[in-house]
């Protein structure tokens, strides 16, 4: 019996959206001397409104509120004072929760179902989870009274904007520091959402200033001589790029860059969950994820049969409008996004990988893609090295635990992988062999604010969440700490 | 080891691969250890994912009938009655008569000493009559009374018998021992559809839970059923996921569709949509039919004729309006 879904669209009315947003400096949210942009929903490749951007001016108008906010408010405020602003910002984002996902939802193009059950409720806990850390700096193992660094510029990404928003600015404001960040060009809204929580919640002017615009902005931003601290999450090509500018200046850099996963299926894996863990790790949030698992290494004694059967359950995905409820596939974030993955792929038919999609129909406006695997990938060709970020697969085949090792690391990258098998003591060696910084074993794409997370190699330096994350926005240097 | 055969040998015919398997106990127990492991946080994980799908308007209307057809009206009570069965099976054909284009439920499920008033009652309706057996719901005792107690109920003239394994000899290892009970009970059966009762409340692992569904499957089940009714925890959505999937995975080796049928704890029309979506994504479309795939339920019925019933009319009218039997 055919059953159709009827479709369950979650109401765009609830984002409450303004046709106009603006830059949140010093308390307040003000015209930016920068050129309007608009913000198009991916979904429907729609206007969803203008966002003012900032010029150089509204950047040192942005740092030097963080600086007065650093030195005459926030660093000298007790942590149990700073805890309760953060207890307050991480309530408030569960009570805008609904309103949040869908703003997530239209400006990102992410199905509603992920910004619902994920990226939300995961902002929230990060927040949580932070404001209980606040009072408590001298228990990390970091001395007596660690003391925070002073103002931070951070750079954020497109495909988690609200959850970047809160890895970025939860652990600075719990250590002391205030922050200058900003939000990629085309997912301004819900950060700017969050600016309205935290306007609410009464938090002292200048402790975090929202400055919008595009690449040249977050440039000016990490180079802007009042800044002390430097956290990037984006492209390992503009990461390069940061590192070369502040090199000699002194300045704590964080980078969190790209990825091109492992997950790795032994022939003693739990099959179907493993498929389950194939799915979530590629085509979760469309596969523009840095740690997304896109290269799939299978036992060649079991390739054949469990890629049919991977084949099987990407066919029941269920991709299109973002909004709908029952979407398991959403939209690509964006026009520019979408070439750049149809141009890896291209190159991937180009070099002799033999590629499959997913028979699913796609929505006519809006940018969309059919999740899609390409099998016999080598090693050499420009899909197994690169990062894609999109829904799109790599197979390769092993035949031992040392060659999939070997297979494993030998990528410029190294922030996550997966090991799929029933034996501990194998998952334990080869979680001990892969040059990655997150394994997961026997699941993936699984994140806790208590876990630290970050790569290895060219995915990037420092940790973000748990101690080590903390850390990472504290004066960490021998004498500080021995004083 | 000395090679114990199993005898009798089911009367299917198998490709070769699963005809192994069956030789005898050292084969079967391979076979079954040699199954790919379920990983409980996985599969979890999946069906807690499945189970947020958002049925709506048309589609859950159609659930709603759909489920209807696929309940197998189920009073296994001590005290049951004739006069309990024959209102039960009254529901059965007509589950809501001021609403009379309400599909009929699959099947009544009755002990044994019931069997020949629900077929009396329902003569020429199209709804079966279920009988459980084989010392139901324990499965404690010897062959001899589960045979007996399987031909009382089909010369009573049961469509369908639900049998139930012996979990004992099951956690044991005796594996040969619940294969050749299967296979005997099947035979028993002549003509009837017979439910396998896995009891997985008792079996307790997501593995033994998929090498049972393969055991009975291999033994020539018609259905893999979950639960008695009688043990907690019953019918479970991720144990369904492991169920379905193996008769999938039957399907894609041997070419026959069997069927699936969760008993016990699914109490509202919400749950078992629930349900319908994991038949529908996990197993595929195919499955989604009355024959296919049954809901062993009491009080489900009354909650989709209330749920129908405030899809047509806007808004629920209340469980005095459905007739309690």
């Amino acid at each position: 019996m055919e059953w159709e879904y009827s479709p369950a669209p979650e109401s765009s009315a609830i984002a409450n959206l303004n046709d106009r947003y603006m830059p949140f400096i010093d308390g307040a949210f003000k015209e930016g001397d920068g050129e309007d942009r608009d913000t198009i929903n991916p979904g429907t490749a729609e206007r969803l409104c203008t966002v003012s951007t900032v010029n150089a001016a509204d950047i040192d108008r942005a740092v030097k509120a963080a600086r007065r906010a650093y030195q005459h408010v926030w660093s000298t405020m007790p942590g149990a004072e700073r805890g309760k602003y953060l207890f307050r910002i991480a309530r408030a984002i569960v009570e805008r929760s609904r309103e949040l996902a869908v703003v997530e939802t239209l400006d990102n193009g992410k199905p509603i179902r992920e910004t619902r059950d994920f990226d939300v409720p995961a902002t929230a806990q990060h927040f949580f989870y932070h404001a209980g850390w606040a009072d408590k700096l001298q228990h990390l193992g970091l001395g007596a009274a660690p003391q925070p660094l002073g103002v931070a510029g951070q750079v954020i990404p497109w495909n988690f904007p609200l959850l970047m928003a809160a890895w970025k600015i939860a652990p600075a404001l719990a250590a002391g520091n205030t922050v200058v960040i900003k939000p990629a060009e085309t997912t301004p809204l819900s950060i700017l959402v969050l600016a309205e929580i935290i306007a609410d919640a009464d938090l002292p002017p200048g402790v975090v200033n929202i400055i919008t615009g595009a690449g040249d902005v977050g440039s000016m931003l990490v180079n802007h001589a009042g800044i002390d601290k430097v956290a990037f999450t984006g492209s390992t090509a503009v990461g390069r790029r940061i590192q070369r500018e502040l090199a000699g200046t002194g300045r704590k850099i964080t980078l969190e860059l790209g990825g091109k996963g492992a997950n790795i299926i032994f022939e003693d894996a739990a099959q179907d969950q493993a498929v389950e863990g194939i799915i979530n790790g590629i085509f979760f949030n469309q596969g523009q994820v840095c740690c997304a698992g896109s290269r799939l290494l299978v036992q060649e004694s079991i390739a054949n049969e469990f890629i049919e059967r991977l084949k099987q359950r990407v066919e029941t995905l269920r991709v299109g409008d973002p909004m709908d409820k029952n979407t398991d596939v959403g939209a690509i974030n964006s026009q520019a996004q979408l070439g750049r993955i149809s141009a890896l792929m291209d190159a991937g038919i180009a070099e002799g990988a033999e590629l499959w999609s997913s028979s699913c129909s796609l929505p006519k406006n809006g940018y969309y893609l059919s999740p899609s695997i390409f099998t016999n990938a080598t090693p050499s060709m420009r899909i197994s090295r690169e990062e894609i970020f999109g829904p799109v697969l790599t197979t390769m085949t092993f035949r031992t635990p040392d060659e999939a090792v070997m297979k494993a690391n030998n990528s410029p990258y190294g922030l996550s992988a997966g090991v799929w098998t029933e034996k501990g003591s194998r998952a334990m060696g080869m979680a001990a062999a892969l040059r990655a910084g997150v394994i997961w074993n026997n699941t993936f794409n699984r994140f806790d604010p208590a876990a630290s997370f970050g790569g290895y190699k060219e995915s990037g330096f420092g940790r973000e969440g748990g101690p080590s994350g903390l850390a990472a926005y504290l004066d960490t240097d021998d004498e500080a700490v021995a004083g | 080891m000395t090679m114990r055969e199993i005898s009798p040998q089911p009367t299917q015919q198998l490709p070769v691969q699963l005809a192994d398997a069956t030789a005898d106990e050292s084969s079967l127990r391979r076979f079954l250890f040699g199954l790919p492991g379920v990983d409980p946080v996985g599969i979890e994980q999946r069906a807690a994912g499945l189970a947020t799908r958002s049925i709506k308007r048309d589609s859950k209307l159609a659930a709603i009938d759909m489920a209807i057809s696929m309940v197998d009206l189920t009073t296994l009570e001590g005290a049951d009655t004739p006069g309990k069965v024959r209102n039960l099976s009254r529901k059965a054909m007509m589950p809501d008569p001021d609403n009379p284009e309400t599909p009929q439920v699959a099947a009544i499920c009755v002990y044994p000493d019931m069997v020949p008033i629900a077929v009396s009652e329902l003569k020429g309706s199209g709804v079966k009559v279920a009988s459980v057996a084989s010392a139901f719901p324990s499965g404690r005792s010897t062959l001899e009374v589960k045979l007996s107690d399987t031909k009382i109920a089909v010369e009573g003239g049961a469509d369908e018998i639900d049998m139930v394994i012996d979990r004992g000899a099951f956690l044991a290892g005796r594996y040969g021992t619940v294969f050749s009970q299967i296979v005997a009970i099947r035979q028993a059966c002549v003509s009837a559809r017979l439910k396998v009762i896995l009891e997985t409340g008792e079996l307790a692992t997501y593995d033994n839970v998929r090498r049972a569904s393969w055991l009975a499957l291999l033994a020539g089940a018609d259905f893999i059923k979950t639960s008695t009714g009688k043990i907690s925890p019953a019918a479970t959505l991720p144990v369904v996921h492991v169920m379905l999937q193996a008769v999938k995975d039957w399907k894609a080796q041997t070419g026959q569709q069997r069927s699936v049928k969760p008993a016990g704890g699914i109490r509202t029309a919400k749950d078992a949509i629930r349900y319908l979506v994991a038949v529908n994504e996990v197993a595929g479309p195919e499955w989604l039919d009355p024959y296919y795939f049954r809901f062993g339920a009491s009080s489900l019925l009354n909650d989709l004729i209330m749920q129908r019933r405030a899809q047509l009319d806007g808004h629920y009218s209340g469980a005095d309006y459905v007739t309690v039997d």
